[in-house]
């Protein structure tokens, strides 16, 4: 073969591809950003970002999204953590099926799911299979709700969660790690609470800040639910804001940068996609 | 007496086997109360009437209400255009910073913006494409003043179908370069070398070696694709208002208030939309199970 062919060509095609990629991802966070610029006429200034974090409802319904997301991921992890490891050492029989239910949220898109919880959880508490009530309507009271909307966040973070943690198990032998320190006198909650999980804590990080993602931002479930939230309130803001809206969705923009870029960071790469919204 | 200190590998009796399971109840009971219950009660809901009697009524209503059938073709079509455009652009990306030759910096640079981009939608992202393409947004105005094109009066609008497209692509395209760049990574360099020896040109390299094996996968990301996009809900909403009546937006609209006057008939449309994502998922799964005999 001659030489000439062997010297690779100078990639043109290559290079129009990402450019062409680099502009569509650029250009409507640049538009977003320039706009939120310019709330004041004929000048460049961060009025519009003073405003927009001035107002009391930005901050009570972010730090409402950032609570939810912290409970989201809080109960997760102690949901699915112990029921991956169990999988995996005792009871692999159920792993198909369990690998099953993770990928229903994928079928179920949020409006489905959240259409679902409420006509479900929109009447009576009852005793299962009869019609003695227990309580009132999940819906009609605040607790219920959170209880709800946590319980749907995690359904929507299922999948990712499951599989960082599944893959985090699998990469530090689970089971040798449980033989040795149940041989040093550990019982199983030792055995999980200190061994396991700082051993898997890069997924399961990369697991929260994905949940994290997809919960700060979200608005399905949040404004059928009622709850208020980070997603309604940019939603709400945006009828009748011009400037504020933009300043904000060029920060949410930031803040899941910020998720993604330290998953890239933690895992090396090996970064997952999430999706349907 | 003997129960006090036994070692950990105990001997497995079926009666422990069955013991196992309740490690498990945990997440089955979490299962049921968010996952099962909500869809069995759309399933019950979309196969009873209104006096509580089975029936069959609701399904057929799905096909013969033509505003019902509409919004099912539009969600349908507006999938299918941004699964195969965003699996096209985004194919042709991840070939160019896997075998397309660019540095290897670059990859990495992509597929942190995918893993980010592929995040980014909901009224966030309406918002942005507002500033971007609508009337008076940047790159409308810098079309127009710098050099000309005026592309509201050539008739484009935000609000319509295109406009949608474009801005469902935002979150599309990504997800392509991120399923398909480890694909690409799996095709050997020792059969374009072998296909070289046995005197095959590019062109033919890519048609009868490498894209026959990639197809699976591809197929396969394009149908996540359409997913992603048939349950989008909240990007519609805030871009158009309801304007543009996909099949999400109209169940939105029946969850808000029985709009439909038949809640049954609500119900239905879900379970609609559950079959034909789950369909979609079943034939990425089978594809999936295609391409790992090659892609290892």
């Amino acid at each position: 073969m001659k030489l000439a062919t062997r010297v690779r060509k100078f990639p043109f095609w290559s290079w129009v591809w990402f450019i062409l990629g680099v502009l569509y991802f650029v250009l409507p966070l640049l538009a977003t950003f320039e706009f939120s610029l310019t709330m004041e006429r004929d000048m460049i200034g961060f009025k519009a970002y003073q405003k927009a974090f001035a107002d009391k409802d930005f901050w009570s319904t972010f730090g409402y999204s950032i609570f939810l997301a912290a409970m989201t991921i809080i109960v997760s992890i102690i949901l699915i953590v112990p029921t991956a490891y169990w999988i995996r050492l005792r009871l692999p029989e159920a792993r198909r099926l369990v690998e099953f239910i993770t990928l229903l949220p994928f079928v179920i898109p949020a409006i489905i799911l959240v259409f679902g919880l409420i006509r479900v959880y929109s009447s009576p508490v009852t005793i299962p299979f009869t019609e003695i009530p227990l309580g009132q309507p999940l819906t009609n009271f605040k607790f219920g709700t959170n209880v709800l909307i946590v319980g749907g966040y995690m359904v929507l973070g299922l999948p990712y969660m499951y599989r960082s943690v599944d893959t985090g198990m699998r990469t530090v032998d689970v089971r040798t790690l449980t033989e040795a320190a149940q041989s040093l006198g550990a019982n199983w909650y030792v055995v999980v609470a200190r061994v396991i999980l700082p051993n898997i804590r890069t997924a399961l990080l990369s697991g929260a800040l994905l949940t994290f993602a997809i919960v700060v931002g979200e608005v399905v479930l949040a404004s059928f639910l009622g709850v208020n939230t980070f997603g309604p309130y940019l939603f709400l803001l945006g009828q009748h804001r011009a400037y504020e809206p933009a300043a904000l969705t060029f920060t949410t923009f930031l803040l899941t940068w910020a998720a993604m870029g330290i998953i890239q960071l933690i895992t090396g790469g090996q970064g997952q996609a999430s999706g349907a919204h | 007496m003997t129960q006090t200190a036994l070692p950990a590998s105990r001997m497995r009796t079926p009666r422990s086997k069955l013991r196992n399971w309740i490690g498990v109840i945990p997440f089955f009971l979490f299962a049921i109360l968010f996952i099962f219950l909500p869809s069995v009660r759309l399933f019950i809901g979309s196969f009873t009437n209104e006096a509580g009697q089975f029936t069959f009524e609701n399904l057929v209503e799905l096909f013969s209400q033509d505003y019902i059938r509409n919004s099912y073709l539009l969600s349908i079509q507006i999938s299918a255009v941004t699964a195969l455009g965003g699996g096209i652009f985004g194919f042709l990306l991840a070939y160019s910073v896997t075998v397309g030759g660019l540095p290897n910096s670059l990859r990495s640079a992509l597929v942190t913006f995918s893993g980010v981009a592929s995040n980014f939608a909901g009224v966030p992202l309406a918002f942005a494409f507002v500033a971007t393409l609508g009337r008076t947004g940047f790159v409308t105005v810098v079309l127009k003043e710098v050099f000309g094109v005026s592309i509201y009066d050539a008739g484009f609008n935000l609000y319509s179908f295109l406009g949608l497209s474009l801005t469902y692509m935002y979150f599309q395209f990504p997800l392509m370069v991120l399923v398909m760049t480890p694909a690409l990574d799996g095709l050997k360099k020792e059969w374009r070398e072998a296909a070289e020896n046995l005197g095959a040109n590019t062109v033919q390299y890519w048609l009868r070696i490498a894209l026959p094996i990639l197809l699976p996968s591809m197929l396969g990301a394009m149908i996540l694709l359409f997913g992603n996009a048939f349950g989008a809900y909240a990007t519609a909403y805030a871009l158009t208002g309801g304007r543009l009546p996909i099949i999400t937006i109209q169940i939105g609209a029946q969850v808000r208030g029985d709009v439909l006057h038949n809640p049954n008939l609500g119900n239905a449309m879900a379970m609609g939309m559950v079959f034909i994502m789950a369909i979609s998922l079943a034939g990425y799964s089978w594809l999936q199970g295609k391409t790992e005999r090659w892609l290892r």
